[in-house]
């Protein structure tokens, strides 16, 4: 897996980006529970809930396909509901040719259930992510009684990552420019290989542990106790609370007409 | 990416909403025992020290090297880190890795967040030192047993928790278990191998350059105790795969059966071997399938428990 290792926050002045960060995590998370609860065949509810998310990316002014772009990211799972049109039973709609398995109607539902769920809370994650810049996500996090000790460490993990990723991207990049081969010798074997795949992550722990110790003095010096103050506040206005309102509005009606008809 | 298609990142809609709560509810757990933990060792220094820690852990997963036509083998972390610094310290990290990846980078979702937590944080921590100890005690203190006890360790805490995912999709009704499990135990079993080559590559170095660093891993929080939870989640995930409520569309498999050519794909089904077993009271089969996942859980994590606290005694008894 490789990461676009760019900001994922696209600055923008848009109504979303101003929201109070809890409002736009509990509404993601929200947005992401009220989908998987979707009962599967309910188009219209899956097809409401696209309208949700094209509403709240054209309120973000990040462009109506932003979200879509991105969406693919969790395409390569799809293998793992592959058979479950085949395993399902019920009447059989369709036989794939060739190899005469027979596609069931009710696994054919399921199967696009799960992508269509999958699709969705993916979509509303990035736009989560696109909006809200990280560390006011982990504000919101840790204001919604997450514990503080681990939004802490995540916070801290965010603020070197780069600095450590940078760091593999050198090595790597070191690596292969060693690495070339003289045409005819023998093929280096992959235990080998492996041994100095191996070595780079040694290497990578000591630097990171010895980067760990000098952050901690510098810490120490500026007067750390133990406790990591943010400057963030944010303080929920009228504009949060009706949108907060709003959005569960959105969420819990086609829910409930879903599960109803 | 296409390369290895069947990983481990869960992305939401693809594991049902009360297995989705369950994990996050044991998650939970586990996070809240490895701060406490984590801060007895460490004091002030926890969050520079696992912030930037778990920065490493995810940059080394980006180390890769190739194995053979187009695979790469490449590290997960969790086994490593528990050798390095304790199942606690690793739990902690490896949640850190795994929120960040789904938070910032969509690679496993927010609402599933809580099973690929347990998968790849609390089960590769604890199987790969369980295993990790469990070998050295059995094999001495020389330097071969100590890399062979991390490979196996590398090793199987990729499988275990490849066998994990592929349960908890079963019983989400994602995929069959009689397909899911033996494809995940049979890609993770070659991904697991460039996880111990990779893991035991690291050892290698730190041992030739700084052996203290090793030494001061021997002293990490809950490594006693780390077999008797990693013995727990095993036989956890044991009770789960035997049960019979495993596959949540137990009928599912006399359709299958109709099929010709599908059928040679699937195995004999696990769970013929505890037949006409249900819970009684409650007939929807979701639900059954929880119910009866948590209980088996609570009820070998009781039995561990206990079989751990006299043993912790005699031995103290011993002193």
């Amino acid at each position: 897996m490789h990461y676009n290792l760019t900001d994922q926050y696209r600055h923008q002045t848009s109504f979303l980006h101003g929201l109070d960060p809890r409002v736009k995590v509990i509404t993601a998370v929200g947005y992401i529970l009220a989908v998987s609860l979707t009962p599967e065949g309910a188009w219209w509810a899956f097809a409401f809930f696209f309208l949700v998310l094209c509403l709240a990316v054209y309120l973000s002014q990040l462009g109506i396909f932003f979200t879509i772009r991105r969406s693919f990211i969790a395409l390569p799972f799809i293998l793992a509901a592959l058979s479950v049109p085949l395993i399902t039973p019920g009447p059989v709609i369709w036989r794939i040719p060739g190899l005469n398995w027979a596609v069931s109607e009710p696994g054919l539902i399921r199967f696009l259930s799960i992508l269509l769920r999958s699709w969705l809370a993916v979509q509303a994650a990035i736009l989560l992510t696109a909006v809200t810049r990280f560390p006011n996500i982990l504000w919101a996090l840790e204001s919604l009684k997450f514990p503080r000790v681990l939004v802490s460490t995540i916070g801290f993990m965010y603020r070197y990552l780069f600095v450590v990723a940078d760091e593999v991207t050198q090595m790597v990049r070191a690596r292969a420019s060693r690495s070339a081969r003289i045409s005819g010798a023998p093929r280096r074997s992959v235990l080998w290989q492996g041994k100095v795949a191996g070595a780079m992550v040694g290497s990578l722990f000591l630097r990171a542990l010895e980067r760990s110790e000098r952050v901690y003095a510098a810490m120490l010096s500026r007067g750390y106790d133990g406790c990591i103050r943010s400057l963030t506040r944010f303080q929920m206005r009228q504009r949060d609370w009706i949108s907060l309102g709003l959005a569960g509005l959105l969420l819990i009606v086609p829910l409930g007409l879903g599960w109803m008809v | 990416m296409w390369l290895s298609p069947v990983k481990l990142h869960i992305p939401d809609g693809f594991l049902s909403t009360p297995v989705a709560i369950v994990g996050w509810v044991f998650a939970l757990v586990f996070i809240a025992v490895a701060i406490r933990q984590t801060r007895d060792q460490l004091g002030d220094r926890q969050v520079p020290l696992m912030g930037i820690l778990a920065a490493f852990i995810f940059a080394a997963q980006a180390i890769n090297f190739p194995i053979a036509a187009g695979t790469s083998g490449h590290l997960l972390g969790g086994a490593l880190a528990a050798i390095l610094l304790g199942p606690w310290a690793a739990t902690l990290i490896m949640t850190a890795v795994i929120a960040m990846q789904g938070l910032l980078f969509q690679d496993g979702g927010l609402l599933v967040m809580g099973w690929n937590i347990l998968n790849m944080g609390v089960i590769t921590a604890f199987v790969g030192i369980a295993t990790y100890s469990f070998i050295r005690r059995l094999t001495g203190e020389g330097r071969r047993s100590h890399l062979a006890a991390a490979f196996t360790g590398a090793w199987l805490s990729v499988e275990v928790a490849a066998l994990a995912t592929a349960l908890q999709l079963a019983v989400s009704g994602t995929s069959p278990i009689e397909l899911g499990l033996p494809a995940m135990a049979g890609v993770h079993a070659l991904i697991g191998i460039g996880e111990g080559v990779i893991t035991v590559g690291a050892l290698i170095l730190l041992e030739t350059t700084s052996s203290g660093v090793l030494r001061e891993g021997e002293s990490a929080p809950g490594r006693r105790g780390a077999n008797v939870i990693a013995a727990g989640l095993l036989l956890a995930l044991l009770v789960a795969l035997f049960s019979p409520l495993a596959s949540s569309h137990p009928d599912g498999l006399e359709f299958v059966a109709e099929q010709k050519g599908f059928l040679d794909l699937a195995v004999d089904p696990s769970y013929e071997i505890l037949p006409d077993y249900t819970v009684p009271i409650i007939s929807d089969p979701v639900l059954t399938t929880i119910v009866a996942v948590v209980l088996g859980t609570l009820l070998v994590f009781v039995v561990a428990w206990f079989v751990g606290r006299n043993t912790t005694r005699s031995e103290a008894a011993g002193d």
